[in-house]
């Protein structure tokens, strides 16, 4: 290992343009002759668009323009897609209703644009938007996903009856239910995993400039995934063919999940800069956000688990309503069926496994993939199902675990999952050490003397990330590859770009992707750069979600590295008149095997350039290599998080007193990255636990709609968190690095909550737990004292 | 319009704004001085907390016309002319305080005025509790605190 080289905490490269105020972000880039664009957005959740008069707002000072969705349609802008086929269990295809990016005839969810006005500047363009007049039919609405497709219940979209997008299901139905027959023991839970607001700190923004001249446009966008927003909008909503439209995502203020997908503000911003021949800039406030923002989870199950006398796990089952709001959002039915009952086998050695989901339309934002996806909802349907089972059956939570574990690798889950490589017992264990389990009674003791509760949550995780093998994704549904590119460019004097396919915002690539090529190629970690998020210079990619960006963006920059060395052994073959198959490469130099001749990389790559050594017969002068990375599994990271809380008797407030991770991620770059990702996870975990919840009224009003009515963690909402690691590698990749983004926000509801219901002595809670909710919990279910 | 002068960053500066420009709008759209940002519209988030006469503030609150003849400390003006960063700064680094970045100036600036309200030794309850107003979505705020106990620290010196 060098300095800063693979395993080492390195200290981040990003930070200083950041702690210095000179990031970049969307809203801070400015086009000379720059317009706002100002959304009139529907104040009622489900309505008939009669007429739109934008007469007035026209005439109000500093407005441009102000276009609608009838304008919209009649220059043929295509519509928002998602982009994942789900069939239902009669092998009929998902019903996706059109999704416009200005609604014409009908809109909704409270949120949906109808009209956007292009003004000088932002407040010009808000008091022009109170002049458009908008004539509603209100219509009902239907919020709830439980009612959502009840006879008599509203339509949202015509051509979905019952407004249910697919009836899918996974597994063998007929061998779980003889395996129910045949058990010893049922534990049956119900389960709603509550509807969460992603609320990255940055706000969503999007900036068009049209280039009349080439008749081309570039947008600058709050993305995570730049190539497919390019490729999306050129293909699908047709605004422009992809060699003339650039897209550029520069800094990006946090993302989880939430800027993947393909928004109606973009196409709009995209079409409107054509047509007022300006650039267009909008940027979300807070408030926007609440409305437009893919949300999060929404999820109704019912889940039971099947066990035999020995506490052995027979089979498990679940019938879920996902909730995907009023249009389908880009990944949205991926996240409820392919992201989630996959993983319903959670560390366990389930013979028999059986899910149902039905999706579902309603007059809400829609819902997509948010940190987790998927894999948040499976966890906790599994982790609740053994811990109660656990406690119905008198045995200790961790001994019912350790009789399921899964111990030989490869193994096939009955819901298509190989895992490759796991040690959950040694994950397990650590943590039992770290979080002092041992003398957790002594600590109940003491609470209990202040008249507190006290309670222990464990939750013993897996997720499948690395996302995730071509061909495996595409005979699933999926529309795209989800492979990985990069480009190593090797400069004359030696010095380093890669170009990646990934994108960061908040991740620390340009430091962890640099510790890769600094170790590889035995060059200073300053010497290298890290170029992502402009389609203009990246030969292409898929971006950064599913914690992919380790396991398949760097495994692409191996590759490329790879060939890097190969063709350096050539050039450094005819510096030293070697044959190539002589020469070694080691910490920077490049050695005749068995000599002391030797030359350094440096060198290499200006005689790479200067071709003086070598004709263009034997050799192509230039030192550029590019890859495209497709992995061959998806990877597994998994681990134990121990949570243990303190909960006030008198007002029902919970205190997280201690959290334990022990994570297992396999090849880890960078420590302190590592562990910044699992601190985040965790806090969004938490928030979902016992603090956040979107909440619509009977209307479809979205109750929670700021910062004032949507409870985000706060840092006395936490407390300090105990990491450890530890490591068996992936062997599906080079590095054998498993993945870390997620593996927090999916472990932490079910410690939260098993805590939680360990010490209320009550399984009857709900998510979040809030003060309020573990009173009424306590009142309705009160405690032995303990 | 009306106009306002103020100091911001030690140099003074002039402007003629519509009296309900807030004075974030002012920092970033007139002065383009873009590294204080706007998080929300409710004054919950913090991401733009600058130092008015030396106190904290949430721009995103302020009017700028309310400035008129005070002196501005945003994040652009913290580190010494030579290019040294503040100790606060140094910290956000070094503990790896910071993600996105998109919190960051804010939770900085927030940070100098606990070290000032608070002194240089100061507690991890005292942190968490004095961070009520500023909104971290990235870090769970584990190194953000530990980075304001090492900067309050380091200023001592």
């Amino acid at each position: 290992m060098t300095a800063n080289g693979i395993g080492a905490p390195v200290r981040r490269k990003e930070d200083f343009r950041f702690i210095t105020g000179q990031g970049q972000y969307t809203d801070d880039v400015v086009r000379p002759g720059e317009t706002r664009a100002v959304f009139v957005r529907s104040p009622h959740a489900h309505a008939k668009i009669k007429k739109i008069d934008v007469a007035a707002a026209k005439k109000m000072p500093g407005v441009v323009d102000v276009l609608t969705g009838a304008q919209l349609a009649t220059d043929k802008v295509g519509n928002l897609i998602c982009g994942w086929m789900i069939h239902s269990k009669d092998g009929s295809p998902m019903k996706m209703a059109p999704h416009p990016a200005l609604a014409a005839s009908t809109v909704n969810h409270v949120g949906d644009a109808v009209a956007v006005v292009i003004a000088e500047t932002t407040a010009q363009g808000k008091d022009a938007a109170e002049k458009v007049v908008v004539d509603y039919e209100v219509l009902p609405a239907v919020v709830d996903p439980a009612k959502a497709q009840a006879k008599g219940a509203p339509q949202i979209h015509a051509d979905v009856p019952n407004n249910t997008i697919y009836q899918w299901h996974l597994g063998d139905q007929k061998a779980v239910e003889a395996a129910f027959k045949a058990a010893k023991h049922v534990t049956k839970l119900d389960i709603v995993n509550n509807r969460l607001v992603p609320n990255a700190m940055e706000p969503r923004a999007a900036l068009a400039d049209y280039d009349a001249g080439n008749d081309s446009l570039t947008l600058w966008n709050t993305s995570q995934n730049p190539h497919v927003a390019r490729l999306v909008i050129s293909a699908f909503v047709g605004i422009a063919p992809e060699h003339k439209l650039r897209v550029i995502a520069p800094d990006v203020g946090g993302g989880f999940g939430s800027k993947i997908f393909i928004y109606p503000e973009e196409v709009v911003c995209l079409w409107a800069a054509r047509k007022v021949k300006r650039p267009v800039k909008w940027t979300s406030e807070r408030s926007e956000a609440f409305l437009t923002d893919a949300h999060g989870r929404d999820h109704i199950t019912r889940a039971e688990l099947a066990l035999d006398s020995n506490g052995k796990i027979l089979a498990l089952r679940a019938k879920t309503i996902a909730n995907l709001g009023a249009y389908m959002s880009t990944f949205s039915s991926s996240v409820p069926t392919y992201l989630y009952a996959t993983l319903l086998s959670g560390q366990y050695d389930i013979p028999q496994i059986y899910c149902e989901v039905d999706a579902v339309y309603t007059n809400t934002v829609p819902v997509d993939a948010y940190r987790g996806a998927g894999r948040p909802e499976a966890t906790f349907v599994v982790e609740r199902l053994v811990e109660v089972a656990a406690r119905q059956l008198g045995l200790d939570p961790t001994d019912l675990r350790k009789r399921n574990f899964i111990k030989n690798f490869p193994h096939q889950t009955p819901v298509i999952m190989a895992y490759d490589a796991g040690d959950y017992n040694a994950s397990l264990k650590k943590a039992i050490e770290l979080a002092d389990v041992k003398n957790f009674g002594k600590r109940k003791r003491e609470s209990a003397r202040h008249g507190k509760l006290r309670g222990i949550g464990y939750s013993t995780y897996i997720e499948a990330c690395g996302i995730a093998p071509s061909q495996a994704v595409g005979s699933l549904g999926a529309g795209v590859g989800l492979w990985e590119s990069a480009e190593v460019r090797v400069n004359p004097t030696g010095s380093v770009e890669v170009l990646t396919g990934t994108h960061a915002h908040g991740q620390g690539h340009e430091t962890t992707f640099a510790q890769l090529v600094s170790e590889r190629l035995g060059i200073p970690f300053e010497s290298v750069s890290i170029v992502h998020g402009d389609t203009d210079k990246v030969q292409f990619g898929m971006g950064t979600y599913g914690s992919r960006s380790g396991a398949v963006g760097m495994s692409a920059i191996v590759k490329a590295l790879d060939k890097i060395e190969a063709k350096a052994k050539k050039v450094a073959g005819f510096m030293m008149e070697a044959s190539e198959n002589d020469i070694e490469f080691k910490d920077g130099k490049f050695t005749v095997k068995g000599t002391d001749k030797s030359v350094g990389f440096g060198d290499v790559a200006l005689n790479a350039y200067i071709a003086h050594k070598f004709t263009g017969a034997e050799l192509e002068p230039g030192l550029k290599e590019t890859s495209f990375y497709d992995p061959t599994n998806f990877t597994f990271p998994a681990g134990c998080h121990i949570c243990e809380v303190e909960i006030d008797q008198e007002t029902g407030k919970t205190e997280i007193a201690n959290w334990v991770a022990v994570d297992d991620f396999g090849t880890v770059i960078n420590p302190m990255i590592v562990e910044g990702q699992v601190h985040g996870g965790i806090a969004q975990g938490v928030g979902q636990a016992l603090l956040e919840g979107a909440v619509y009224d009977a209307n479809g009003q979205l109750v929670t709609g700021s910062l004032m009515d949507y409870t985000m963690p706060r840092a006395h909402d936490l407390p300090s968190f105990h990491v450890g690691l530890t490591e068996t590698k992936s062997p599906s990749n080079p590095l054998g690095i498993k993945g870390c983004g997620e593996a927090g926000a999916i472990a932490a509801p079910a410690a939260v909550i098993n805590a939680i219901t360990d010490a209320l002595g009550t399984e009857d809670i709900a998510m979040p737990a809030t003060a309020n909710a573990v009173w009424q919990a306590m009142q309705k279910h009160p405690p032995k004292a303990a | 319009m009306a106009k306002v002068s103020m100091t911001v960053n030690g140099k003074a500066v002039t402007g003629d704004v519509e009296p309900r420009t807030l004075l974030v709008q002012f920092l970033r759209e007139n002065l383009r001085l873009t590294g204080t940002h706007v998080g929300c519209d409710t004054s919950q988030c913090g991401a733009c907390v600058v130092h008015i006469d030396g106190i904290a503030a949430k721009s995103c609150t302020t009017l700028a016309v309310q400035c008129e003849g005070q002196s501005i400390t945003t994040i652009e003006g913290l580190a010494s002319p030579d290019g040294k960063l503040h100790p606060m700064q140094e910290a956000f680094r070094e503990n790896h305080g910071l993600q996105c970045g998109y919190c960051t100036p804010g939770m900085i600036m927030a940070a100098l005025d606990i070290v000032r309200r608070n002194g240089n030794s100061l507690d991890e309850h005292t942190i968490r509790e004095q961070l009520d107003g500023n909104i971290c979505r990235c870090t769970g705020y584990h190194n953000i605190v530990k980075a304001i106990e090492a900067g309050a620290r380091a200023m001592a010196k």
